[in-house]
């Protein structure tokens, strides 16, 4: 039996705005526990929100980069629950009249263009953290510090068919939210969350299979590892006769399954109403069109221009317009060079390779793009080998000191003036007159012993090239 | 405690004067002049709370000391030669679900019985700056759900005209207060009548402000759509001097107007000659006592010989307006009372075995049996199903019986009332008739519903009970409401009776 | 205006259901005593009656009214002000630990 995989995901990316949504304190990360509240985020009685006008204009923000249509007239509505870390018992969010709707993000797939709809953006606000104790101690603690912080919520259409395709989708919507500069985006750090609704059928039927919704994914490997499991189970549990349980799971990353959530939920009824403390938001024309000239280039339209300013291939301005952070990092290098491509590779290769390697982040990053220029140009101008490089690399990487320097201190500078090498060559060749009788007589590897020979004789200072050149056209 | 008339020459023991059956703007006066310091003063109302307040149960709490070293500050900058607002060293109460940092706030409420609020609410803030002094904290129905105060958790306020009787609700502490000269003025809230009815039942002058026009912030969410914080006073000019201070345009409440009101003294000592009178006569009906119809016309006909024309006129929506009271007041206080979980304040039962039990035990061991009806009431017609059939549909009711409102003041000036369908019924007698207790909202609950203002004038007395008459007005329209009733005062003497204690 | 008809509620199918009425109150963290059940079933079953008045409204294309007064985008800055001083934003919960709220365990 074939089936068909339906993904759709929900992402809430939390707004890196300096304020809450609805009070004044800091939206800020990581804080001493409950030092960034007060009696509105903490739902005291008597408190009441105001809106902070940046959280409209960053889902504005969000919604045009999207391809979404602008709600004119939206509203927020209350969404009622009981939860310790839920002060007010609801949370400020938009029920039927979201801020933005019917939008799309292209995503590749296998080098192929294809379009995943954007049902809604809305926002709503963060509820507090809770810590939980140990497995003997018998309580949870709640902090306060991300109450009241501002979220959006993306909702895609079911389009995605495989668990790839959705870790793609994700990937492009990071890349998309981090270029607006509207979220830190981190999924290690709660800022960027994704659930994900799944659900299989039969090859050729219309109808939508039951789904099953998944939770607590952390990172992008995560959503696809689960969403492969998820997809699996449906196809056993299918195979074998059964029926999915409509239900929430989560997916244990150290088990490496999923896990039913069912228990402890009952169906929500959320009873939402239009949130009385709050007026009704109306939006003009002029201000959307002002927020939709000021935004930034976006990913797929950098990723063209990389192409057609430096000429470098579609691949590769894919990989390098992946995040923002890593074009700017490429444009500062190659802006102006000679060999953009030369410049790719470095990036693509080495810098990525390494700061993956280290786990950093762009700002941590020791080395300058004027470095990475140079260090470019010292291997072109053949005064450093390629392996030479790697090493002037790593430790341009570790001291963040500029590339001439270190070549001059790891004595790693070439030889390739012409005369001292035919000196070195023929010196060689007149000490091994047998690899020569033998590269006459047409024995090919006497070849690689001889510039091993005339390496040696260098302290592998040589240029490889040219000790290869000048022996060739000696030895003819 | 010796009494003495204020304008007897002194000896040098301390005398508590006899003061507390002046009006708010004589007071001032007196502080002005000299004749009397802020001090002597509080000293009078303190003298009159010990007297009477166990009889009236007006008070939850007082404040004593704050009021004192208030009072001594007030003195001093008298002394200095500062002059000073028309507020300044006058003795106020507040309602019990109007924050004051440092001072609990309990709601009437089990659940809030140990809750002081780490912040004050912005009237408050205000009224602090401009010199009036806190007294203390009055009674009411618990979480401001009911008409009579009998829903307190702590006790019963009486009704200083007969103790026999109700003082109204939910704001029965404030108006108890400002009649029995326990308070120059007080505040109280109003969602669906809790200022008028008891300003009605007491014989005071009870005022509810348009919506938005006085910050919400820091009082204690029952209706969010319908609540506004207002007065109670002794008479009309009282009312407009402390509509002053409350007044204004408030950056943390969203739904704070931010519109310049002028002085409402300006429409004290003004002519009504020309006045246009509605009498919407669904509020004139069988469901209001006879003798409370009669005293509200004789007061229309007072109107009428100072020149106004009145007219008789319909709201036909009005029949609506107690429905669509109840589903959407109880739809947005089954949300506000919702944090009140014994998480992070207020009540946490002892014992419970896990979370689900914990807010179980602590909700329903601390709220009274008409807050528990209410946010059943409430849950229900927002849960998924009823939506549309009652909330929903109770907010297109409500946009009808607005209209209704906006017809009329096309035509009118200013619509009168009763307040409330009959005078203070005994304390017990509407317990159990839950359907009669709301109906002593009839007259009210739809000046909350399209969101104009309203005050209730005293108009009479029918078996040595207070009747009051409402006066409405359109959004904003509080200088035609002050002018009528400030001249329906200068023509009678309702405003000048005083209950004996 | 007039006074409200009670239709004979009094026992019998105008009644809320004993376990809708517990439904309701479990979605409100309520639980009634089974002493005080019956009473209530009927205060409740009035005030619904009552308020079910509304069903002879034929009112489909009327608007909704959400904001009494109109207004709209009341907005503010994207500024930081003060937060509260901790202690006096933890001094009325019942039970606290290393600065946050402390509650029983919560099983996720």
């Amino acid at each position: 039996m074939n089936y068909e995989t339906i993904i759709g995901l929900e992402i809430h990316a939390e707004l890196s705005t300096k304020s809450k949504a609805f009070c004044s304190c800091k939206n800020e990360f990581g804080a001493e526990v409950n030092t960034n509240c007060c009696p509105v985020c903490m739902g005291y009685p008597g408190a009441l929100p105001v809106m902070n006008k940046k959280v409209v204009e960053y889902a504005v923000k969000a919604g045009l980069a999207l391809d979404c249509q602008i709600s004119l007239y939206s509203k927020t509505d209350r969404k009622n629950y009981f939860y310790p870390d839920l002060p007010k018992a609801y949370q400020i969010s938009q029920y039927d009249i979201p801020l933005c709707k019917n939008g799309k993000i292209q995503v590749q797939v296998d080098g192929e263009n294809k379009s995943i709809g954007i049902t809604r953006i809305h926002i709503e606000e963060d509820a507090g953290k809770l810590i939980h104790g140990t497995e003997v101690e018998d309580y949870s603690l709640v902090d306060f510090n991300r109450s009241g912080v501002p979220l959006i919520e993306i909702v895609s259409e079911p389009d995605m068919r495989s668990p790839v395709e959705a870790r793609l989708y994700l990937e492009k919507l990071k890349g998309i939210l981090e270029y607006l500069e509207i979220s830190d985006c981190k999924m290690q750090e709660g800022s960027l969350r994704c659930d994900a609704n799944i659900s299989i059928r039969p090859a050729g039927q219309k109808e939508f299979g039951i789904k099953t919704e998944i939770k607590n994914m952390n990172s992008m490997k995560a959503l696809q590892k689960a969403l492969e499991y998820e997809e699996e189970r449906h196809k056993k549990v299918l195979s074998e006769g059964g029926t999915i349980v409509q239900e929430t799971r989560r997916w244990d990353e150290a088990k490496g399954i999923t896990v039913s959530m069912r228990t402890k939920e009952q169906a929500h009824d959320y009873r939402y109403f239009p949130e009385p403390d709050l007026v009704p938001i109306v939006l003009e024309e002029k201000w959307i069109d002002e927020i939709r000239k000021a935004l930034p280039e976006l990913p797929d339209d950098k990723r063209r221009r990389f192409v057609e300013e430096y000429g470098i291939p579609d691949y590769d301005a894919s990989v390098l317009t992946l995040t923002k952070e890593l074009s700017d990092f490429f444009e500062a290098c190659a802006k102006g060079h000679k060999n953009p491509k030369a410049i790719s590779n470095w990036v693509m290769g080495e810098i990525l390779r390494i700061m993956k390697e280290k786990e950093l982040d762009f700002k941590d990053l020791k080395i300058k793009p004027e470095d990475l220029r140079k260090l470019v140009d010292l291997i072109e101008s053949g005064v450093l080998s390629s392996t030479g490089a790697k090493q002037v690399f790593e430790e341009m990487f570790r001291t963040g000191r500029e590339p001439e320097a270190l070549v001059e201190q790891l004595g790693l500078k070439q030889i390739s003036d012409e005369d001292v090498i035919v000196e070195l060559v023929k010196k060689v060749l007149s000490e091994n007159q047998k690899s020569v009788e033998d590269y006459k007589n047409g024995k090919s590897n006497a070849l690689g012993f001889l510039v091993g020979q005339c390496m040696k004789a260098s302290k592998g200072k040589g240029n490889p090239q040219l000790i290869n050149k000048i022996l060739k056209d000696l030895l003819a | 405690m010796v009494v003495a008339s204020p304008f007897q020459n002194n000896t040098e023991e301390v005398k508590i004067l006899d003061l507390h059956n002046l009006t708010l703007h004589e007071i001032r006066d007196m502080i002005r002049s000299g004749e009397v310091s802020a001090k002597d003063v509080l000293q009078s109302v303190y003298g009159r709370i010990d007297a009477v307040d166990d009889k009236v149960d007006a008070y939850i709490a007082l404040t004593r000391d704050k009021a004192y070293e208030a009072a001594e500050a007030i003195d001093k900058r008298l002394a200095g030669g500062e002059a000073l607002g028309d507020v300044a060293g006058i003795p106020m109460a507040l309602k019990d679900n109007i924050s004051t940092n440092g001072i609990k706030t309990t709601c009437a409420s089990k659940m809030l019985e140990n809750y002081t609020p780490a912040f004050d609410a912005h009237v408050y803030e205000k009224l602090k700056e401009a010199g009036a002094i806190l007294i203390g904290k009055t009674n009411l129905d618990e979480f401001a759900m009911g008409s009579s105060t009998e829903n307190s958790a702590f006790k019963t306020t009486k009704n200083p005209w007969n103790l026999d009787r109700v003082s109204g609700g939910s704001s029965g502490g404030s108006a108890a207060a400002v009649a029995a000269g326990e308070a120059f003025f007080a505040l109280g809230s109003d969602t669906g009548g809790s200022i008028r009815q008891p300003a009605s039942l007491c014989g005071i002058v009870g005022f509810k402000p348009t919506y938005g026009a006085v910050s919400r912030y820091g009082l204690v969410a029952f209706g969010s759509s319908f609540d506004q914080i207002g007065p109670f006073t002794k008479d009309v000019e009282d009312c407009a001097i402390v509509l002053n201070h409350l007044y204004g345009y408030d950056k943390n409440d969203s739904t704070s107007l931010a519109v310049e009101h002028g002085d409402f003294k300006e429409a004290l000592n003004k002519e009504i000659k020309g006045m246009k009178i509605g009498l919407p006569k669904e509020y004139f009906g069988e469901g209001i006592a006879p003798e409370v119809k009669k005293l509200v016309m004789d007061g229309v006909k007072v109107m009428e010989s100072l020149g106004a024309h009145v007219e008789e006129t319909s709201l036909p929506y009005s029949e609506y307006a107690l429905p669509v009271y109840y589903i959407a007041s109880s739809a947005e206080a089954s949300s506000n009372l919702a944090r009140f979980d014994g998480v992070r304040y207020g009540y946490r039962a002892k014992d419970y075995e896990d979370l689900n039990d914990l807010y179980i035990k602590s909700r329903s061991e601390a709220f009274g049996d008409e807050v528990k009806l209410r946010i059943m009431l409430g849950t229900y017609t927002l849960s998924s199903g009823y939506y549309d059939a009652y909330y929903n549909k109770a907010l297109k009711a409500r946009r009808l019986i607005k209209q209704d409102f906006e017809k009329a003041f096309e035509k009118y000036d200013i619509l009168i009332s009763p307040t409330s369908p009959t005078t203070a019924f005994k304390i017990g007698e509407r317990s159990d008739d839950q359907l009669a207790m709301y109906m002593s909202d009839i007259c009210t609950v739809p000046v909350n519903i399209a969101g104009i203002p309203a005050i209730s004038i005293p108009c009479g007395f029918s078996g040595g009970l207070p009747v009051g008459m409402q006066i409405m007005g359109k959004a904003l329209g509080e200088a035609s409401i002050i002018k009528a009733a400030h001249a329906f005062q200068r023509n009678t003497d309702f405003l000048g009776k005083r209950p004996t204690l | 205006m007039k006074k409200p008809s009670r239709n004979g509620l009094k026992g019998g199918n105008d009644m809320i259901e004993k376990k809708d009425l517990e439904y309701v109150a479990a979605l409100a963290k309520l639980k009634l005593r089974e002493e005080d059940l019956e009473k209530v079933r009927e205060k409740f079953s009035m005030v619904l009656d009552y308020v079910s008045m509304l069903n002879k409204l034929d009112i489909e294309e009327v608007e909704p009214l959400i904001n009494v007064n109109g207004m709209t985008n009341v907005m503010r800055e994207d500024e930081v002000g003060e937060s509260m001083n901790r202690e006096t934003l933890l001094a009325n919960a019942p039970e606290k630990m290393y600065g946050c709220i402390k509650v029983s365990k919560i099983i996720e």
